[in-house]
């Protein structure tokens, strides 16, 4: 078993509610072991606060395996940490040094107000799957799963965009808080299936608009976005959105 | 026991399903529209269900406490889902799903809903192909398939290592899609703190604001319950950390009968405790299964690495003791195995509790098939190695990552250390065929029912149980029940019954808050997971049981006057979320010991050391314990058995062999 010997001072963003101002609040922390998660490593802080008859720091967590994308927090500047391609949940402290400052604080974003602490309201998501991400079958009215050949190359590309997890890093990375990535991986992954084709054109088109009444800003391609993304999402699907978006102009409303 | 009916419809096994869908009474269209139902959960159960009943013209109402449906547990399933499609020819049916499903289950799983799940297996591969789930396919085009732990054919359909993720999304758009109409309501952050029951019917519930702390009344002809398994009774599980039993606990306090709540998979391949900070425990997929060889050093206590343990001092102790499935048995057996070997002293890592998961050997397969592709058919092993590695990276690579990212240790080179972790639990609140639990209105679907994988479930069955319940199977059944209700208006939520259970859900928030103790909630939940794992875990044992019982309500008296509940009732208050959760634990957990107390046999996940073969396999007793426990709450720690008693009509029950 391990034990920690390393010794932390953790700057953290505490706000009581949407409606209150935040402030950051220093605590220091002691004998952190290595093999500890960055939200390990919170629930011992939160545990000395409880112990200590203070509140404890609120921040959105579930499955602490890098696929639920609920965790989200801003660290040292880059959302989930300063390790490519994991999520906090997955970071782990062997990532920092003894005698470290870390400075930890929420998503930033007009479309993803802070609830409390580090959490933030990101159902902004949710709405914007809800104008178009999904393909229009009703359950019952699916032919044989084979009778449909997909090439590979096409599956691989449709499943690598739709391993996106929706926890908002590549919004909170972004210093126009564009909402891009996250709305393109999803417009991509229907738009390279044959599922995807009769809806793609109103798909990109519905999409965009609720992104857009949502506040989430535009994109002027700095790519931020990508390289924050934990789970690799590809600059590519923007580019494939946007050429729909296009070609969805040019086409007679008869065909959307 | 004249209370258990379990419905199920006469005639063949084989044609009841299709009997029933075609004799079960409907609603008519205009109807539906003026019947509300609550589906509480949005995994794979909830959310399938929730959007069908919405697209079939019910007034939705969906409850979960995560920030978006999309987040539920179900998108951490990695391997794979089971259907009977056939599609390589490699000799499955219906029947042979069916089978290896109760086999699997160690014989107690209830023979006409395991069958039906079979039937609508393939219509679950359909339908999410037609939503746009990326299922893996061959070069053809045509969807691909793996093997999985207790069967002989391959049937499991995947998305690389995300296979859960990409069936939720599937089912998370359906319901959005919903949502984006107006005909599902979606409360998100929502938490169920109660059912409310009116003339013996299930007519509502209490959800709780987890932002503002608001109590809120909500109306629903039909109730159903997606809620998920109750692994996090043992603290450290593969589930999510907010994973609870909370609202099963709860409608079984108010009536539900709770079924072989004893019955909890104890996964074998998870990554293993590095240390007291643990807060969760991360599953390495069963499909590793098929290209790792497990394996321990034959000496005790050898201190050498992995790679200098020459090949002739290895005991692939699976492959011994079970040529016929090798690394390939099911859960129980696998896990089982692994820690007969740790106990007997052969353990490897720092804390000797793990085992070696080495992929060397296949790797160095794969690495001649690629390079006898391009033409080279004498490679060097440095070759197969360097072109081996690069086809285990497609199969495997996201769980190769997160391997390295917990452990801090290279898995392509070295091999993984694994042990055994809870994983899923196959009791839960008993259903009838229906998924009726025994409140009239009152359903429970997926992981949180008792009902289709028995004693032990095999791999790749949850996705295809929780979206066959989801998809398939209640949408026809809880027509039967609400065609009965058409005439029901909407209760108002000043009913008696709403106003009294919402004073109860405050009266329990308000008592959290007052005891102001010394320890946090997260201290008695620890200590209940280790009791659980010590004593109602891997192996049980009479005296185990009859301590923990003990110990159990003793810690609970503690809690109910130490805990320290912080902040209040009225904000964003995940400390009393916990409490709420861990209280509902702590009465859970007696009632499990009490269970397996009970259960004087040892089947599937449930290892009585009193009941084994003199090999050291499981040894049931089908002539008394043949029954679903079902248990009936009467008081705290006052719990009723009922019975029922299981026919085998169409299988022969043996003993289970994989040798």
């Amino acid at each position: 078993m391990s034990t920690g010997n390393m010794n932390l001072t953790l700057q953290v963003w505490r706000q009581k509610n949407s409606k209150s101002a935040g402030k950051l609040v220093d605590y220091k922390l002691s004998d952190i072991s290595p093999d500890m998660s960055f939200l390990e490593m919170f629930d011992v802080l939160n545990e000395q606060l409880i112990n200590k008859g203070e509140e404890p720091v609120v921040f959105d967590h579930d499955c602490r395996e890098g696929i639920c994308g609920m965790c989200s927090m801003f660290i040292n500047g880059q959302p989930h940490g300063p390790k490519d391609l994991v999520t906090t949940c997955q970071l782990h402290m062997r990532s920092f040094k003894d005698g470290d400052t870390i400075v930890v604080e929420p998503w930033r974003a007009k479309a993803f107000p802070v609830i409390k602490d580090l959490a933030v309201d990101r159902s902004a998501f949710d709405r914007v799957i809800a104008a178009g991400g999904f393909v229009s079958v009703n359950t019952g009215n699916a032919q044989d799963a084979n009778n449909l050949p997909i090439p590979k190359s096409k599956a691989d590309a449709a499943f690598e965009a739709a391993a996106c997890i929706g926890c908002g890093a590549c919004v909170a990375t972004c210093k126009n808080a564009s909402a891009m990535l996250f709305v393109s991986a999803k417009v991509s992954q229907l738009a390279l299936l044959p599922q995807g084709q009769p809806e793609r054109y109103r798909r990109v088109q519905s999409m965009v608009a609720q992104m857009d009444e949502e506040g989430f800003g535009n994109c002027t391609n700095t790519g931020a976005c990508e390289a924050e993304c934990p789970k690799g999402i590809s600059l590519e699907n923007i580019a494939r959105m946007n050429r729909d978006y296009l070609n969805a102009k040019f086409i007679s409303e008869e065909e959307i | 026991m004249s209370k258990l009916n379990s419905n199920i419809p006469a005639g063949e096994l084989t044609q009841k399903w299709t009997k029933y869908k075609s004799s079960v009474p409907l609603v008519n269209p205009a109807n539906k529209r003026s019947l509300e139902i609550i589906v509480v959960g949005s995994g794979l159960a909830g959310a399938s269900a929730a959007a069908t009943l919405a697209e079939m013209g019910y007034k939705v109402k969906c409850f979960c406490f995560q920030d978006s449906p999309r987040r539920a547990h179900s998108i951490a399933a990695q391997g794979g889902i089971n259907a009977a499609k056939n599609y390589q020819n490699d000799g499955d049916s219906t029947y042979r799903l069916f089978y290896d499903t109760i086999k699997g289950g160690d014989y107690r799983a209830r023979e006409a809903n395991v069958h039906r799940l079979a039937e609508v297996s393939a219509n679950i591969i359909d339908q999410c192909v037609a939503q746009g789930v990326p299922l893996a396919r061959e070069y053809g085009g045509l969807l691909d398939n793996r093997s999985f732990g207790g069967t002989q054919v391959q049937r499991t359909f995947y998305a690389a290592g995300q296979t859960g993720q990409q069936l939720l999304l599937g089912a998370y758009s359906a319901l959005e899609r919903q949502v984006g109409m107006g005909k599902v309501q979606m409360y998100t952050r929502h938490e169920m703190l109660d059912v409310v029951i009116i003339d013996g019917k299930a007519r509502g519930i209490i959800a709780r604001n987890l932002i503002t702390g608001e109590l809120g009344r909500h109306f629903g002809h039909a109730v159903v319950l997606g809620t998920g398994g109750y692994g996090n009774v043992f603290y450290l599980s593969t589930n999510a950390m907010g994973s609870n039993v909370t609202a099963a606990w709860k409608v079984h306090k108010k009536g539900a009968f709770f079924g072989n709540p004893c019955y909890t998979q104890i996964h074998p391949t998870c990554i293993p405790v590095s240390g007291d900070h643990q807060s969760k425990l991360t599953l390495m997929s069963e499909s590793l299964r098929n290209d790792g060889r497990i394996w321990v050093p034959k000496k005790k206590d050898d201190p050498r690495k992995p790679s200098d343990i020459p090949e002739d001092e290895r005991d692939y102790y699976l492959e011994r003791r079970y040529p016929a499935f090798g690394n390939l048995v099911p859960r129980d057996v696998a896990s089982r195995a692994a820690k007969e070997r740790c106990d007997a002293g052969y353990g490897v890592g720092a804390s000797k509790l793990a085992v070696y998961l080495d992929f060397k050997a296949n790797t160095e397969r794969y690495g001649r098939i690629e390079a006898s592709k391009a033409g080279n058919h004498n490679p060097d092993k440095e070759t197969c190695m360097r072109l081996g590695t690069a086809v285990i990276k497609e199969k495997y690579g996201n769980l190769f990552d997160m391997y390295a990212q917990i452990t801090g240790e290279n898995p392509y080179e070295t091999p993984m250390r694994i042990y055994p972790a809870v994983h899923y639990t196959m009791g839960g609140i008993w259903v009838d065929y229906d998924l009726m639990t025994t409140i009239p209105g009152l359903y429970c679907t997926g992981e949180a029912n008792f009902s289709d994988h028995g004693a032990n479930r095999l791999g790749a069955s949850a996705l295809m149980q929780g979206l066959a319940d989801g998809y398939f199977v209640l949408p026809y059944t809880i027509g039967a029940y609400l065609s009965k209700e058409i005439a029901t208006k909407p209760i108002p939520t000043d009913h008696p019954a709403f106003v009294e259970a919402e004073n109860n859900v405050k009266a329990t928030i308000d008592k959290f808050l007052s005891i102001n103790g010394t320890k946090s909630v997260d201290h008695f939940h620890k200590r209940l997971g280790h009791i659980m794992w010590e004593k109602c875990g891997m192996a049980r044992n009479r005296e185990g049981l009859t301590q923990a019982i003990k110990e159990i309500q003793d810690l609970r008296k503690e809690f109910w006057t130490d805990v320290k509940v912080p902040g209040s009732a009225d904000e964003f208050n995940p400390e009393l979320e916990k409490a709420h959760r861990v209280a509902d634990f702590l009465e859970l957990g007696e009632l499990m010991c009490i269970d397996a107390l009970n259960r004087e046999e040892s089947c599937g996940g449930h290892f009585r050391e009193e009941h084994q073969t003199e090999e050291g396999e499981a040894k049931r007793d089908d002539e008394n314990f043949s029954y679903v426990a079902a248990w009936e709450y009467k008081g705290e720690s006052q719990f009723e058995l009922h019975k029922e008693e299981l026919n085998y009509e169409n299988i022969k029950v043996a003993q289970r062999n994989y040798k």
